[in-house]
């Protein structure tokens, strides 16, 4: 056993209560036989009751009521955040609905512009989008912002945002066998913001759940 | 008592102000007495210690209930005072060699009526001596020291006050034990 190193890696692991039953045979073994190493177990030992002695000090008086004099005064800002530490839930929750419907309004705001989702051979004449007669859409429509007259055939569904079906020739088309003919599938039309907001959500899941089905 | 200021430290969170009186009321000598050891004058001392219960106080909503509320106030405690002396002028340190001598630091520019230290040992003054060669360590080892010896701390709570692994925490227990050896052996 080297008294430089082994020797003392074991008395400060003896110092921190560390020391296995043999590593301690060891150390007994070798404290008897070496008093270099003695001396400074020793020392080692009577230096950590000189610090144990150093005594405890005493917090001057007055101390707490500093503190308390000291506190920062509760602020309302600071009670707001609390109730948001404490109901983390609703707070997601809250802050979830406040970006969804600010996205959806801004998204009904902003487009004020008349668009189709198909422009071939359709005329858009004064927020009035046409179908010509003698043109055939094939597959769905979209007309944002704008009114739909239909001279021709639309061969899908017919979706109508903040806009009306213009029928010129017949009085009640919606009913008539006339329309039918025309359009082949569903028409909607979605004028306020709920509806909007509906289409929307609607439009969501249908993309998420029909994505399988494409093909 | 564990349970006592678990209590207690609902309340605090609850908004109740008085409540944290009597955390401040319990700890306050244990925190200062941390703060003192390490950073050695009296006045700082207090301040800092002061610091920690304030910063305490205004964190409290970020306390982890499950964990032991000293641990979480001495470690704000020590980082406040290791941050403290880091920001001090280098000249503060009385182990600072004096520029332009020779192996004479600032304990040799002290006022002459303090005695020398085997004198100060006959005239009792032992413990602000040992306290004097504790602030005289590395700020490394004196904390460990200080938080192991002083404040009773075992190794994994010193672990976790200062944020660093246990083995960490034990080397710096062996160097520091050492480093006193060598500075009190005479004593």
């Amino acid at each position: 056993m080297t008294c430089n190193n082994e020797a003392v890696t074991l008395m400060h692991k003896y110092l921190d209560g560390e020391l296995k039953k043999e590593e301690e045979r060891k150390l007994r073994d070798h404290l008897q036989n070496c008093p270099a190493c003695q001396h400074h177990f020793h020392e080692l030992k009577r230096s950590i009751t000189l610090v144990q002695n150093a005594g405890p000090v005493q917090a001057p008086a007055n101390f707490t009521s500093n503190v308390m004099d000291n506190l920062p005064k509760e602020k309302k800002r600071k009670n707001y955040k609390r109730w948001f530490h404490q109901h983390p839930f609703l707070t997601s929750a809250a802050v979830f609905f406040i970006l969804m419907f600010s996205g959806i309004f801004s998204a009904w705001n902003q487009d004020q512009q008349v668009t189709v989702s198909k422009q071939e051979n359709l005329v858009i004449q004064d927020n009035t989008v046409i179908v010509p007669e003698g043109v055939t859409v094939n597959g769905d429509l979209v007309v944002r912002n704008g009114d739909l007259k239909i001279e021709g055939k639309i061969d899908g569904d017919i979706t109508l945002i903040n806009g009306d079906m213009v029928h010129e020739d017949d009085p009640n088309p919606l009913e008539g066998e006339k329309y039918q003919a025309y359009v082949s599938g569903e028409v909607n039309e979605v004028n306020q913001i709920f509806e909007w907001m509906w289409y929307h959500t609607k439009n969501l899941f249908q993309g998420v759940f029909s994505f399988g089905d494409d093909e | 008592m564990e349970n006592m200021i678990k209590q207690k430290i609902k309340q605090v969170k609850k908004g109740d102000r008085s409540a944290f009186e009597d955390v401040v009321s319990f700890y306050q000598n244990k925190v200062y007495h941390i703060c003192f050891r390490m950073i050695g004058n009296a006045y700082e001392a207090e301040d800092l210690a002061q610091e920690a219960f304030i910063r305490a106080y205004t964190n409290i909503h970020t306390f982890d209930e499950r964990r032991k509320f000293s641990t979480w106030l001495y470690r704000i405690a020590t980082n406040l005072t290791i941050d403290r002396i880091r920001k001090r002028k280098p000249d503060y340190y009385l182990d600072a060699e004096v520029k332009g001598t020779e192996g004479l630091d600032m304990y040799s520019q002290l006022a002459a009526d303090q005695a020398l230290p085997e004198e100060e040992v006959e005239s009792l003054e032992l413990q602000s001596y040992i306290h004097k060669e504790i602030l005289a360590l590395p700020p490394k080892y004196r904390g460990v020291i200080v938080l192991r010896y002083l404040d009773e701390l075992s190794l994994q709570e010193i672990s976790e006050v200062l944020d660093i692994p246990v083995g960490t925490v034990k080397t710096r227990v062996h160097r520091g034990r050492e480093a006193l050896r060598k500075r009190l052996r005479h004593v």
